[in-house]
């Protein structure tokens, strides 16, 4: 391999018409394509000296097909020169440093000396604008220099004082490029341009260089009519005004005749060039699609750089329609047959493995089912030859099967895949899983990796990439799988865990000390592998029970030893401990549940203590049979009972119906008097704050303390019979407040933390008093969701919903182009072996990486090395 | 709240660059008039020790080479 090369220079120059005329193979006059045998018309556009696009006719310059031939470029002579849109700010810039007579820099010697240093001592400093005085004389003519007005795109004017009016003459542009001829070389090189490769006058064209065919083929339609590209369309524009110009000039015609066909030619080449410009209405096609030309090829998200160099499509990768699968381990994904059959692996004949791949190839390219060995669909020979297997061939082809062929096999069960997720914001939004190929037309995957994905199953597509080298299967494996990426380095902890029902089915498992009969403790520990039960916990009446913790601990490696609170805890002043009434103070000690319930702080994504224990003591392979293991076991748990939840699970009793009306009237009567307080003047104000900001305060405190009271009246009655009720106590899902709002009251809604205000005439809607402060007139929502809104609370909920709504979608829009730039800062960033963290060229960017060399997915939340957890783990119980 | 900032001695840079096997190219860079470098008085040309408290590692040291800032 060639060693990498330290680029030493970078030169940024403009192509001299002598240059375009030299690398030009064929001048163009004629604006026609083909003629009406469709062949092209010499000196046309698609002259066959550019090059060819027809298969069958052979380029005139190269003599080479259709397929060989780079294309070649030709050139129009403009009648007069115009202006390259893309240099009128450096034609602006010359213009006002250089004198409108003599064409020579502003500045006497000694002023230059002053920014640019002497011969000797250069300051790598260059000339500026900003440097010359408006209006002055010129320090070598004398002359009296005028204001120079550049007007977008491309109009330039001198504007003189006559008589106290303002008078603006107009420059062509052969004046400018008469100006520009004249500033002399060493002018230029205090203005930063070297005039070698760019001198001035080469951003006036006088001539254009046509780009070859090849950049700009035509394509035949369906009904055998060519249509050109768009870039044809605008050269064809273009000789057509040059020629109609060219004309008139020869006949003399009036100046002004001159000057509109100059400006219209000055149009033409401008939107040819760029077709975006400000000030200049873009040039469109017949049926009103703005024409995609020079600039616009390149520029953007679809443009060259960013859409064909940075991003490319990619062969051996499949895309579908995402959904769960609980049977699936973790490190699986399910792949349909169909996408199976069409997915291969090549596969180097030896002798070892020669049999083998003949049967391969017996069976051909088609799979009928999932129990059918894979076959495959090409045989590529010695010589890079590729044959495609088919009905007829498969036996003739295994015959010629030799060592040094390649097979390239349907992939199968346990083969590594790459499997990704967009938006890939982190690392693991790509992950290496093992197929299993399923029926159906999705592909599966276990919940519980769905949330390094962002993945749910409303619809979400997900992208499968095969590798194709040994090195890019062992990466994959080594690297990338699923295994490998439990941690994130976003935080330290576990990323991948259970989710909702995982965590609300081994909540229920696990809550308080149940007992089942031999038959439930096998029912749920079923698909474990477990291959003996323990001991069982107690006899009753003859028969053998275990308890829920215990069949717990069967998943869990045997010399676990921790404690922490779970999620349900609600940090009471005086903890209970193991005497705890909500069972949310776990103890594992040597692998054994002693007490505590099981949930989000235990095995959640993010979360996951246990998780996390178990990846630093036994590694992210035993964490993922854990992760397995548990979830299994969880919907085994969760089946037990079902879980569903319905209207009905918001009723409340009549009392509590009395109770929280009597809380919501209460505090409308009390807002209602505080408002009275205020309005008779007597309300004290907060230290720095008006008593219409006290006022509002006290409201907001006052309604929101009566939700919550209603949500304590309704919690009191709905408890962990209810479903919404165990979601939100194990975290699985939900709140407290959204059950308060379902079944209590939804409450003031709000836009930018204050009431909603909004409104004409003092009043938020017609329905209300001018001046009403009540509560009901700012959005205070009394009725639950369950009792159903009345129309203005409903309005008031759009509006609280719509900030909602608004805020996403710019945060989401923000931060993502906050990442593009920060990704392309340090992309090329890496840790050398010495610990520090360098750029490609070896610079320093930091000394020690983080300054504490910690790589932050191995450390513990952020930390280096976990005190807590070694501790506890060694002395078995709480520090 | 300025961490600390030392002119480093030539013996000490010299170490300095073959620890980390760089030049003095390879260092970040420090205007010559930050603030900073104007109140230990140094020249173009010097290397800068940093001492900051760190939030990971309580005590970080890092080193800058000061430059002219080019105009503008």
């Amino acid at each position: 391999m060639p060693s990498p090369k330290r680029i030493g220079k970078i030169e940024f120059g403009l192509l001299s018409p002598k240059e375009i005329r030299t690398m030009s193979v064929r001048k163009i006059i004629w604006a026609d394509t083909y003629d009406d045998d469709g062949f092209p018309y010499p000196q046309g556009l698609m002259d066959l000296n550019l090059g060819v696009i027809d298969p069958g006719l052979r380029c005139k310059t190269c003599d080479q097909k259709a397929s060989e031939c780079p294309g070649h470029f030709g050139h129009i002579e403009l009648a007069k020169p115009v202006i390259h849109v893309g240099y009128t700010r450096l034609i602006r810039k010359l213009l006002r440093v250089t004198c409108r007579s003599c064409s020579r820099l502003l500045l006497s010697p000694e002023e230059i000396e002053k920014v640019v240093g002497t011969e000797d001592d250069l300051t790598g400093d260059v000339l500026s604008e900003k440097d010359i005085k408006k209006e002055r004389l010129c320090p070598h003519c004398g002359e009296q220099q005028l204001k120079i007005n550049f007007e977008k795109p491309t109009t330039f004017s001198e504007i003189f004082v006559d008589d106290g009016r303002k008078i603006e003459h107009k420059l062509t542009p052969a004046d400018i490029r008469a100006r520009m001829e004249k500033i002399p070389d060493e002018d230029l090189r205090h203005l930063g341009i070297n005039p070698d490769v760019a001198r001035p006058e080469w951003t006036i064209l006088t001539v254009l260089p046509v780009p070859p065919v090849t950049m700009r083929p035509s394509i035949i339609l369906e009904n055998g009519q060519r249509s050109e590209d768009d870039l044809t369309h605008k050269l064809v524009d273009i000789i057509r005004i040059n020629q109609r110009f060219k004309e008139n000039q020869d006949a003399g015609a009036p100046q002004l005749i001159i000057e509109d066909l100059w400006e219209l030619l000055q149009y033409h080449v401008t939107t040819y060039l760029d077709n975006e410009v400000a000030g200049c209405p873009p040039a469109r096609h017949r049926s009103g699609r703005p024409l995609k030309t020079l600039s616009q090829r390149l520029k953007g998200k679809d443009g060259r750089f960013r859409g064909s160099l940075s991003g490319k499509r990619v062969n051996f990768s499949a895309r579908t329609v995402i959904s769960p699968d609980p049977n699936l381990s973790v490190i699986e994904v399910g792949i349909p047959l169909a996408v199976a059959n069409e997915m291969t692996i090549p596969v180097q004949a030896n002798p070892f493995n020669i049999e083998e791949l003949r049967q391969m190839v017996r069976y051909g390219p088609h799979r009928a089912s999932l129990s059918a060995p894979c076959g495959a669909n090409y045989v590529i020979r010695p010589d890079k030859r590729r044959l495609r297997l088919a009905e007829g061939n498969l036996e003739n082809v295994a015959e010629m099967l030799e060592p040094g062929w390649t097979v390239e096999r349907q992939i199968r069960d346990g083969d590594i895949v790459l499997f990704n997720r967009q938006p890939s914001l982190h690392r693991m939004s790509i992950m290496a899983h093992r197929v299993k190929v399923m029926d159906g037309r999705t592909f599966r995957l276990n919940p519980a990796v769905c949330p390094p994905y962002n993945a749910d199953f409303d619809g979400d597509e997900m992208n499968l990439h095969i590798p194709q080298t040994e090195e890019a299967r062992a990466e994959a494996a080594i690297l990338v799988a699923v295994e490998e990426n439990i941690l994130s380095p976003r935080f330290g902890g576990p990323i991948i865990g259970g989710i909702h029902d995982h965590v609300s089915g081994i909540f229920m498992l696990t809550n308080q000390l149940k007992w089942h009969s031999k038959e439930e403790a096998l029912y749920l520990l079923k698909n474990i592998g477990v291959e003996h039960l323990p001991a069982p916990g107690k006899n009753e009446g003859g028969r053998p029970l275990w308890s829920n913790k215990q069949i717990f601990s069967t998943v869990l490696p045997k010399e676990l030893n921790m404690v922490f609170r779970a999620s349900s805890c609600q940090n009471c002043e005086t903890c209970r401990r193991e005497l705890c009434e909500r069972d949310a103070y776990v103890r594992i000690i040597d692998g054994i549940l002693e007490s505590g319930t099981i949930d989000k702080k235990a095995i959640g994504a993010f979360d996951g203590q246990i998780v996390n224990r178990i990846i630093r003591q036994y590694g992210m392979k035993r964490a993922a049979e854990f992760i397995d293991a548990i979830t299994h076991l969880s919907i085994r748990a969760i089946m037990m009972n079902g879980f569903s939840f319905g209207i009905d699970d918001e009723d409340l009793s009549k009392t509590e119906y009395g109770q929280i009306e009597e809380v919501l009237s209460n505090a409308v009567n009390d807002v209602q008097r505080r408002i009275k307080i205020y309005e008779d003047g007597q309300l004290e104000a907060m230290p720095g704050r008006t008593p219409e900001e006290t006022l509002e305060m006290q409201i907001m405190q006052v309604l929101g303390k009566a939700r919550d009271r209603t949500g304590e009246i309704a919690g009191r009655h709905l408890g962990l019979g209810n479903s919404a009720v165990v979601m939100a106590v194990s975290g699985a899902r939900g709140s407290m407040l959204n059950l308060t709002q379902m079944a209590g009251c939804v409450g003031q809604q709000s836009v930018r933390g204050e009431r909603i205000m909004r409104g004409y005439d003092d009043r938020t809607l017609p329905h209300f008093r001018k001046g009403d402060r009540g509560s009901d007139a700012h959005g205070f929502i009394t009725h639950s969701y369950k009792s159903g809104l009345n129309p203005t609370e409903f309005f008031f909920h759009a509006i609280g919903g719509r900030e909602g709504l608004v805020d996403t979608a710019v945060r989401t829009s923000q931060s993502g182009y906050l990442q593009r730039r920060m990704i392309n800062a340090l992309q090329d960033l890496k840790v050398a072996y010495d610990g520090t963290v360098r750029t490609t060229g070896g610079r320093i960017i930091q000394f020690c990486y983080g300054e504490d060399g910690t790589d932050p997915m191995k450390s513990s939340f952020g930390d280096p090395v976990d005190v807590k957890g070694i501790v506890e783990s060694i002395l078995k119980e709480e520090v | 709240m300025v961490p600390d900032h030392q002119i480093m001695s030539e013996e000490e840079v010299q170490q300095l660059y073959s620890l980390y096997n760089i030049t003095s190219e390879q260092l970040p860079k420090i205007y010559h008039d930050d603030p900073a470098v104007k109140v230990i008085g140094a020249k173009v040309g010097d290397v800068i020790r940093i001492v900051r408290t760190s939030h990971t590692a309580g005590r970080a040291e890092s080193y800058r080479l000061v430059i002219k800032r080019p105009k503008k």
